[in-house]
């Protein structure tokens, strides 16, 4: 266990849980252990529940399958997707910690230029610690990084930044295309290492990738849902960019930061193109509607918790996306569930009963 | 002791060596000047992958042979496609600010050698400037630009850091390259030195992103591209207008910063261009940047000087302010500005806590600055950048007037001065 690369300090150790959705095996923990072993696992096991995964010897962890998922929600356990790595929700739901981390089982350790093993866990940690600037672009990014700092012409008033509620990091190897752009870039490895922790500006939107992501629970945890996808339902591999619009619009509108870049994790599963074409079929339509309305959209000023800026987007989802196809009429409405659903297992019923849809 | 003249031969290989990029066929010449112009070329630093393989092209087996017995590779780290960008569409505008400027050419040779150089010298220089040979270059000074505009408007909108708009006024050229006289080029995180014209017009070639944020930063790069989520309607992207780059060493961090961490350097290379977002602010240096003359042109512009301005980067904001005009009128106008590579690498000069003395009124600006800029709306009816400048100086004027000697007032009448000359020196391109 030990070993030149095991961190002296475990930052956030029991204030941090790593949610992690499988369906097949979690062998990818064996590389992983130097740094996650200190931290307890949230695993949604999707797929077939009377199937056992493994987990390695030695974690803390607690592990939920879809028969847990509808004992613990009953009814509302409609909300969460299943056959879709989108499951994952869940953990962060019943999670009691401040911090999630959640990572993809096809996710390994990353070397930096240096041959050095990567800590994603501590840098993710690093970055939401610190705070983000999204008020005014830094052309040096993460200004409070080693060896960094806000360049000429920044303005004072704005330099001591804003919380940071999302780290969102990269992937080396197979990056995270869409189905088309594999198609035509089979054999396409990301290899550039980017070293840069950067802060993305209020107003702009974003791709959130569910990879490799860590998030303040407490200041952001009920936008984090991650949709209807998978079985049953029309569209997959969108949940994360769905939980990321939402996220952002919350984000900009309760003046918290999001983050992109370091770390980087390995990722080396590629998918298969022509199943991820079928999947994303509708979404490379639909994200021409959903996206405009994102930039578009305003929430306001008395929508001072998320759970009421999720509310409130909800509606507006109903009202303006429901035109473009009835599946939006359901994701609204399972928004909706999804926030009572977090209210009830997290005690704050205050929040919710901002009226409902 | 008699010094034999150069002969005829000489001469015209020295002038072809200043020429050499309009050359597309050497075979015509014979064995024995090939390669005198080859080892010419060589001594003058202006072999790049172009010219050599304008050489190997020739066929000739005695220089062919001569290449290999030399060894000469090409280069490693990329000479980046320029997408069509000739050599003859790009000025480099170098603002000088010292008298003499022979390390600092010297240094850049191999990149800027190709192109036509403007330099233009800061009025308030008393010494004679030094330029090394082996350069295509225009020099302007006080009396160039005191006949072209007046004094009083040379001493207005041109002295200090400034004087470089001069060069961007009197340039016929589509793109502009500009760096500060203190900076060389600087080497990439696997030693390479980075060729940063290069970088700046690849930059300008490819469009830009600001509308969606890819997290893989530039989709156009090799081995990049737009990820998962992003709109298929937004990947062609909007013609790129500004293309601002970076600085190991001493970073522009403002006096207070550098005076509170006088070891600080900044030694993080960061392989990335990125489009900043649309609506998104960010102080533009002037230290090291390329522009499409054609699109933004009059959106870079002189005019904001402090009252104790001063010769070091740390005493002016010029750049600042206009930079954010000009993201401004990018956003408007739907073009984009991109940040990040390249790289130059900046040398040491002046010191930052003298600079702190000054009363340094640059502070206070930027907070008064920013929350207009977040709130200008340009009219639908500028639809170009000269437009959209007399829009911006009427808003400044507007917002700021009644503050007495205000520097933003001065700057908003700078603007208006600037317009006017852009219509009046420029010659206007023919399309």
């Amino acid at each position: 266990m030990a070993g030149p690369s095991v961190p002296a300090t475990f930052l956030l150790k029991d204030e941090l849980d790593i949610v992690i959705p499988t369906i097949r095996n979690l062998d990818f923990l064996e590389m992983w252990r130097p740094f996650f072993q200190p931290y307890h696992l949230i695993i949604v096991q999707d797929g077939d529940p009377s199937k056992t995964i493994n987990v390695p010897e030695g974690f803390d962890y607690e592990l939920y399958n879809r028969n847990d998922i509808n004992r613990i929600l009953g009814p509302k356990a409609s909300c969460i997707s299943f056959k879709d790595s989108a499951c994952r929700c869940f953990g962060y739901m019943v999670s009691k910690k401040k911090y999630i981390y959640t990572i993809d089982d096809d996710c390994f350790v990353a070397k930096d230029p240096s041959g050095k093993d990567i800590n994603a866990l501590q840098q993710h940690i690093t970055n939401l610690l610190c705070p983000s600037t999204p008020l005014f672009f830094n052309t040096l990014y993460d200004p409070y990084r080693d060896g960094a700092d806000f360049v000429r012409g920044y303005p004072f008033s704005m330099r001591e930044g804003a919380k940071t509620a999302v780290s969102h990091g990269l992937w080396l190897n197979v990056p995270d295309y869409d189905a088309p752009t594999q198609l035509v870039k089979p054999l396409e490895r990301n290899t550039r290492f980017v070293d840069a922790v950067m802060t993305i500006p209020k107003g702009t939107l974003f791709p959130m990738c569910g990879m490799n992501l860590a998030f303040d629970r407490e200041l952001i945890g009920p936008a984090m849902y991650f949709g209807l996808m998978g079985d049953g339902q029309p569209i997959g591999r969108y949940d994360d960019m769905w939980a990321g619009w939402c996220v952002k619009v919350i984000c900009d509108h309760l003046g918290l930061g999001v983050k992109t870049g370091l770390p980087y994790i390995y990722h080396s599963k590629a998918s298969n193109p022509f199943v991820n074409l079928k999947k994303e079929y509708k979404g490379i339509f639909w994200q021409e509607e959903c996206i405009p309305f994102f930039q578009n959209a305003t929430l306001p000023k008395d929508c001072t918790t998320v759970q009421n800026c999720y509310i409130e987007l909800s509606k507006q989802v109903k009202e303006k996306l429901g035109k473009v196809d009835e599946y939006f009429v359901k994701l609204a409405d399972a928004m909706v569930t999804w926030i009572e659903a977090w209210d009830e297992l997290n005690g704050t019923p205050a929040a919710a009963a901002n009226g409902s849809a | 002791m008699t010094i034999t003249p150069p002969s005829l031969l000489s001469l015209s290989i020295n002038s072809a060596i200043l020429h050499l990029s309009s050359f597309s066929d050497l075979s015509p010449l014979p064995d024995h000047i090939l390669i005198d112009l080859f080892l010419r070329t060589l001594k003058a630093g202006k072999l790049n992958e172009k010219i050599l393989k304008l050489f190997v092209a020739s066929g000739d087996e005695k220089l062919l042979s001569l290449i290999r017995e030399l060894n000469i590779n090409p280069v490693i780290s990329p000479v980046l496609p320029t997408r069509n960008i000739k050599d003859n569409d790009v000025d480099i505008v170098i603002g000088a600010l010292q008298s003499d400027l022979t390390s600092f050419m010297n240094a850049w040779k191999p990149m800027f050698s190709r192109y036509h150089l403007i330099i233009v010298k800061d009025p308030e220089l008393k010494e004679d400037l030094k330029i090394p040979d082996g350069f295509d270059a225009q020099i302007f000074t006080k009396a160039d630009m005191d006949k072209a505009v007046g004094p009083s408007l040379t001493s207005q909108l041109f002295s200090g850091y400034s004087c470089r708009y001069y060069g961007y006024l009197v340039s016929n050229k589509k793109y502009v390259i500009s760096i500060d006289d203190d900076c060389i080029p600087a080497k990439d995180d696997k030693g390479f030195q980075v060729d940063a014209v290069a970088q700046h017009l690849f930059n300008l070639a490819a469009p830009a992103t600001p509308l969606f944020f890819n997290t893989l930063y530039d989709p156009f790069c090799k081995g990049a591209d737009f990820v998962r989520g992003y709109p298929f309607s937004m990947r062609e992207g909007v013609p790129c207008a500004l293309s601002c780059g970076l600085w190991l060493n001493l970073a522009d961090l403002d006096a207070p910063t550098q005076a509170l961490k006088p070891e600080q350097r900044n030694t993080r290379y960061v392989d990335a261009v990125l489009t900043v977002p649309n609506k998104a602010l960010m102080p533009l240096s002037g230290i090291n940047i390329g522009f499409n003359r054609e699109l933004l042109g009059p959106a870079l512009f002189p005019g904001l000087k402090l009252t104790k301005e001063g010769k070091v980067r740390w005493e002016t904001m010029e750049d600042v302010f206009s930079g954010m005009c000009a993201k401004v009128v990018c956003d408007h106008l739907k073009l984009g500005v991109k940040t990040g590579l390249p790289y130059v690498w900046r040398e040491e000069r002046g010191d930052a806590v003298q600079s702190l003395k000054k009363d340094w009124e640059g502070m206070k600006l930027m907070e008064d600055a920013i929350p207009f800029f977040e709130s200008i709306k340009l009219p639908a009816e500028a639809v170009n950048a000269k437009e959209c400048m007399l829009e911006l100086a009427k808003l400044v004027k507007e917002r700021f007037g009644a503050e007495k000697n205000s520097v933003l007032t001065q700057a908003a009448d700078g603007m208006i001065e600037w317009v006017k000359l852009w219509k009046k020196v420029v010659v206007p391109a023919s399309n």
